[in-house]
């Protein structure tokens, strides 16, 4: 049995509260503010992992089991993803519908658990996370089949791998619309900026946050680290697309794939600092804009 | 490969059309659009033709992506107008309905590919595309200025169609459809600011309210 992947996916696991640390070092250093450690993710989970919960006396085990069914399902995926060029720990044909719909039942649970509560607030959250990710996840799943489509394989640990310098010569314009798609989709999906803004606990704007807002101590903690690994994979995902070398020898393929994830952060933080939160009428058409990204790049890789 | 990223680039141009609600900055995306497509002479004739690519390329770029522009922007601000309110087709809805048309436009670029020899699934398919926004967004908006701009991105589609699928076209052909255009969208912009003066906006839709 193959060490490595393991050995990948636990630094995965170690790594992924780092994604947020850095972006939101990047915006801080931008807005020429010191800004929180680059750890402080860690220090939030190790402080909330310590303390008991509080649980409205309106909710059911709906309410309890979705930051742990959630954190299950993100973990599924990372189970699935390919770390920068070198393959995941379970790959087999057909495992990229597993990864979408590992990340459609987190999306589930969370939403679940936040119409348990009952409260009107956390369901108009989940109403505007379901209509986006309606949105965003048909766009995803044609990237992916575009992928497919462009190297002929059609489980994640082959496609992302065999995209090399040579793929990116062959049809670099449709593989850059799909990464700009995938891009946008990442955004959206985790909540960050141009969609959603992740500081703020304003009603008019929330979507992700105001639907954990019930979520106290390590449910909370799951909720975080569940959502930096979902940063993770997704990321992993945009940057094994973008990074067209490949060695061959695993620590080198690993070395220049957190690179590109240090990048990858570093540039949201960019993104992030140098852009507004969209108006909630303008997020369907950026959405229908990456969608429409994935059309063009999947009608240039099928013609 | 340089003809690949153009078609794309029109493509895209076109697309971001249909989600944009300011009209300068739709101007200004008809006038990249005609810009990028005043470099298609030089990709798709052949080499001998050279001086006269030049000719038209020049005379493409002067007028689509200059004079178009200025004339555009007058108007837009004699008629004193920031964005398209209330289009007929809300932006999102536009999107949807433009990757229709893509998947249309690639779809007939496909049943008519033996037309001719090295012509492109692409290019015939981007062509096809550019026709069918300009059309939509004659259809779909009510400012006429926006009409003004779906009628060019149509004349942009024709164009790429022509220089793709026939390649040399007589000159004076050429030059005689710029003209039209040209005295088109100089009437129409003389039209718009009579509208506007007349009536307070350029909402089309209310011109058959007209009584004699």
């Amino acid at each position: 049995m193959n060490a490595i992947p393991w050995i990948n996916m636990i630094v995965a696991l170690v790594l992924a509260p780092l994604l947020p640390g850095v972006i939101n070092r990047t915006k801080a250093r931008i807005a020429g503010r010191d800004g929180a450690p680059l750890l402080q993710l860690y220090f939030d989970l190790w402080k909330l992992l310590r303390k008991g919960a509080v649980y409205s006396r309106t909710t059911t085990w709906v309410f309890r089991a979705g930051p742990l069914i959630g954190l299950a399902a993100v973990l599924g995926a990372l189970l699935l993803t390919p770390f920068g060029k070198s393959g995941a720990v379970l790959a087999f044909d057909g495992d990229l519908v597993l990864f979408a719909y590992w990340l459609g039942l987190m999306r589930f649970v969370t939403v679940l658990a936040a119409l348990d509560t009952g409260s009107s607030f956390e369901g108009m959250g989940a109403s505007r996370e379901v209509f986006f990710s309606a949105l965003a996840e048909p766009a995803f799943l044609l990237g992916l089949l575009g992928l497919a489509r462009a190297t002929d394989a059609i489980s994640l640990s082959t496609i992302l791998p065999a995209v090399t310098a040579a793929t990116w010569l062959a049809m670099g314009p449709a593989l850059a619309l799909i990464a700009a798609a995938w891009l946008v989709i990442l955004l959206a999906e985790n909540a960050r900026i141009p969609v959603d803004d992740p500081n703020t606990h304003l009603e008019l704007t929330m979507i992700h946050e105001v639907m954990v807002l019930d979520h106290g101590g390590p449910d909370l903690g799951l909720i975080l680290y569940g959502a930096a690994l979902k940063l993770w994979v997704m990321g992993a995902l945009l940057v094994s697309l973008l990074t067209p070398v490949r060695y061959g020898v695993a620590w080198q393929d690993a070395l220049v794939f957190l690179g590109g994830m240090l990048i990858l952060a570093v540039g949201i933080g960019l993104i992030e600092g140098a852009m507004a939160r969209l108006r909630l009428a303008r997020v369907p058409q950026l959405l229908m804009g990456a969608l429409a990204l994935v059309a063009l790049a999947l009608m240039l890789i099928m013609k | 490969m340089g003809l690949e990223t153009l078609f794309i680039f029109l493509v895209l141009t076109s697309l971001v059309l249909l989600g944009s609600s300011l009209l300068h900055s739709s101007i200004r995306v008809v006038a990249l659009q005609g810009a990028a497509l005043s470099f298609l002479p030089f990709l798709v004739m052949e080499s001998s033709w050279a001086g006269r690519a030049v000719f038209l390329a020049a005379l493409t770029m002067g007028l689509k992506g200059i004079v178009f522009p200025i004339l555009l922007n007058r108007s837009l601000r004699e008629a004193n107008l920031r964005r398209e309110m209330e289009p007929l087709v809300g932006y999102s809805l536009s999107l949807a309905l433009g990757i229709a048309l893509l998947i249309l436009a690639f779809w007939l670029a496909g049943r008519l590919h033996g037309i001719g020899v090295g012509i492109s699934t692409l290019s015939l398919a981007s062509a096809f595309f550019m026709m069918f926004i300009g059309l939509f967004l004659i259809i779909a908006r009510r400012k006429a200025l926006t009409q003004v701009l779906g009628f060019l991105v149509l004349e942009n589609g024709i164009y790429a169609f022509g220089l793709t699928v026939v390649g040399h076209i007589h000159w004076l052909v050429e030059l005689g459809v710029l003209l039209d255009v040209f005295v088109a969208v100089f009437i129409m912009g003389i039209a718009i600011d009579h509208i506007s003066r007349e009536f307070d906006h350029i909402n089309v839709d209310q011109l058959d309210q007209l009584k004699g």
